[in-house]
């Protein structure tokens, strides 16, 4: 069977991110998953086995670190010359998306983007304008490189034992010019990330203050969600930008969406409209949220979210 | 400075949007049409760069004839002159043919600095600024939210899901921006007026040197083979809280086993 190129998202604190999983599962469909991890493959090579990666290829080294996505563009066109896989998964998020289209001009390839599920022949699932369409696509030159959105299938796992293979990364200077010269973590504590939790918990503008998005925050712990935030909510200044669910800010996909204080102005809506289950409190009887949840609370959300967090601690 | 931004018109995102049933491209005839809003945040970050560092700010459009009119919307904001690309045989075109179209007519216009925004709200792809770095062999410092130009180096802050990235090139370079990069101006009255005598140059593929088999339909590296509406979600229960409405929500999450 060829090999299908998974393009391993991770990061230091969390390990391999659970889209990576997703793209694993995915790509069993397409034939035999194969994992390309940047930086150091070991800590994350047993959990990439669990999901099926029969082989890791683990490119290291300065060049791929310090340069902003071009020399990961470059290392991954190499494999796909060398080993001719029949598919290249991305995850659609910055990064992957940014590999993709770099990819797609160094092949002269197709490519789709924000994939929520593929099919034995590669045909494609896109999800569009704000999730009022669904559309099916297929690339028509080359292979598919498909970026896929996280949480579009659950992870399953399939345990096997990977070969590890490394890869010389040998990079242009021309994928060289733009050079990350600081990495900030900012602290987001034990929370899931925005995108890859099963629960997101949002505060909108009803939610008043900063100060105020405590409420926000308690129950997303409660519920072991991630905390967003509406737009409104981000311009005043209430929550952080990395936050924000919406047209202009994250799209996410979760079991189960909770809007606080949040109007549902279509803005919005692009960014949660596929969230499985959606739960909406606001004070405004006549809110659009209400006419997507399936189950809204009209009043108070300093009444209504403490009395429900005090009700999950007893439950607890 | 010659710095140029790259300016898409897309159908209001505000509106209903769909696909034409006979091609699958995106219907421009039903939507009321706009810039896309993020390519604002470029226009503006343009302005001020023209404003510190001097230099001449040029919108450029790849679009059918009816973009014309947010290239004069653009124009209105402040740039000074405008490069339409436009082609029938555009119609049709895919991501990787759009960067090969943009690059060529960036290679005609020599510019220090592309803006751009850092996705369009219909295709959201978000992958243009990297594409034409790729073609044009120049740096691309994408999703930025604060920008710092100093002599021919650039510096931008770009928000990633651990935190923030600092990334630096030297110009020429692309830089895509988000909306947390500025607050964009509204064009003044006489910034409307002014923008009706501004020079826009038109282009067709055949000025860029690109034959049309490699664009449009004819040329596009992905497909459309099917388009349907997803149905509306329907509400479900709505109540009002009446004291109580706290202890409800947890007990629809406790039967959706959420809790």
């Amino acid at each position: 069977m060829a090999e299908v190129l998974v393009v391993v998202e991770a990061s230091p604190a969390a390990g391999v991110k659970k889209v990576t999983l997703e793209m694993l599962t995915l790509a069993r469909g397409l034939g035999s998953p194969c994992a390309v991890v940047f930086g150091d493959a070991a800590a994350l090579t047993d959990r990439l086995g669990e999901y099926g990666a029969e082989k890791v290829y683990a490119a290291s080294g300065e060049d791929v670190q310090d340069y902003l996505v071009a020399p990961k563009a470059t290392v991954v066109a190499g494999l796909v010359r060398s080993v001719r896989p029949a598919a290249v998964l991305l995850a659609s998020t910055q990064e992957g998306k940014e590999i993709a289209g770099r990819l797609a001009v160094k092949l002269d390839n197709g490519l789709l983007t924000d994939v929520v599920g593929v099919e034995a022949d590669g045909t494609a699932t896109q999800v569009i304008f704000a999730g009022s369409g669904v559309v099916k696509s297929r690339v028509t030159r080359g292979l598919p490189i498909v970026t896929v959105r996280p949480n579009s299938v659950p992870a399953q796992p399939a345990p096997v034992t990977p070969v590890v293979e490394q890869v010389t990364v040998s990079v242009a200077e021309a994928d060289k010019l733009a050079r990350v010269v600081e990495r900030v973590a900012e602290a987001r504590g034990a929370r899931p990330e925005l995108t890859e939790a099963s629960i997101v918990v949002s505060g909108g503008r009803g939610v008043g203050n900063a100060d105020n998005f405590a409420v926000v925050e308690e129950l997303a712990d409660l519920l072991g969600g991630a905390v967003g935030a509406s737009r409104a909510a981000v311009d005043a200044g209430f929550y952080p930008h990395q936050f924000q669910v919406g047209q202009t800010g994250k799209t996410v996909s979760p079991q189960l969406y909770v809007a606080l204080g949040i109007s549902g102005a279509i803005q919005h809506r692009a960014g949660m409209q596929t969230s499985k289950t959606i739960v909406a409190v606001n004070k405004d009887a006549e809110a659009p949220i209400f006419e997507l949840a399936d189950f809204g609370v009209v009043g108070d959300l300093f009444k209504v979210v403490p009395q429900a967090t005090d009700e999950i601690r007893k439950r607890k | 400075m010659n710095i140029v931004v790259l300016v898409k018109q897309v159908p209001d995102s505000g509106a209903e949007r769909a696909l034409s049933p006979g091609d699958f491209t995106v219907e421009r005839a039903a939507a009321g049409n706009v810039i896309n809003e993020m390519d604002e945040y470029a226009i503006e970050e343009a302005l001020r760069v023209r404003e510190a560092h001097g230099g001449e700010v040029t919108v450029v459009t790849m679009g059918p004839a009816a973009a014309a009119e947010s290239i004069r919307k653009a124009l209105s904001m402040g740039p000074d002159q405008a490069v339409h690309v436009s082609d029938e045989a555009l119609h049709g075109s895919c991501a990787v043919a759009t960067s090969k179209v943009l690059a060529a007519a960036l290679g005609t216009l020599n510019p220090d600095l592309v803006l751009c925004g850092a996705e369009s709200t219909d295709g959201r792809v978000q992958v243009m600024a990297h594409m034409l770095a790729e073609r044009l062999g120049v740096a691309a410092l994408t999703g930025a939210r604060k920008l710092t130009v100093d002599g021919s180096r650039l510096t931008v802050e770009r928000q990633t899901d651990e935190g923030y990235e600092v990334v630096t090139a030297v110009m020429p370079a692309v830089v895509s921006v988000w909306d947390t990069i500025n607050e964009p101006r509204y064009p003044s009255f006489k910034g409307i007026m002014a923008a009706k005598k501004k020079p826009v140059r038109a282009l067709a593929l055949a000025d860029l040197g690109i034959p049309a088999d490699q664009v449009g339909f004819v040329g596009a590296s992905s497909e459309v083979v099917e388009f349907a509406k997803r149905p509306p979600r329907s509400a479900g229960t709505k109540i009002v809280d009446e004291g109580d409405g706290g202890a409800r929500l947890v007990a629809f999450l406790a039967a959706e086993k959420f809790v």
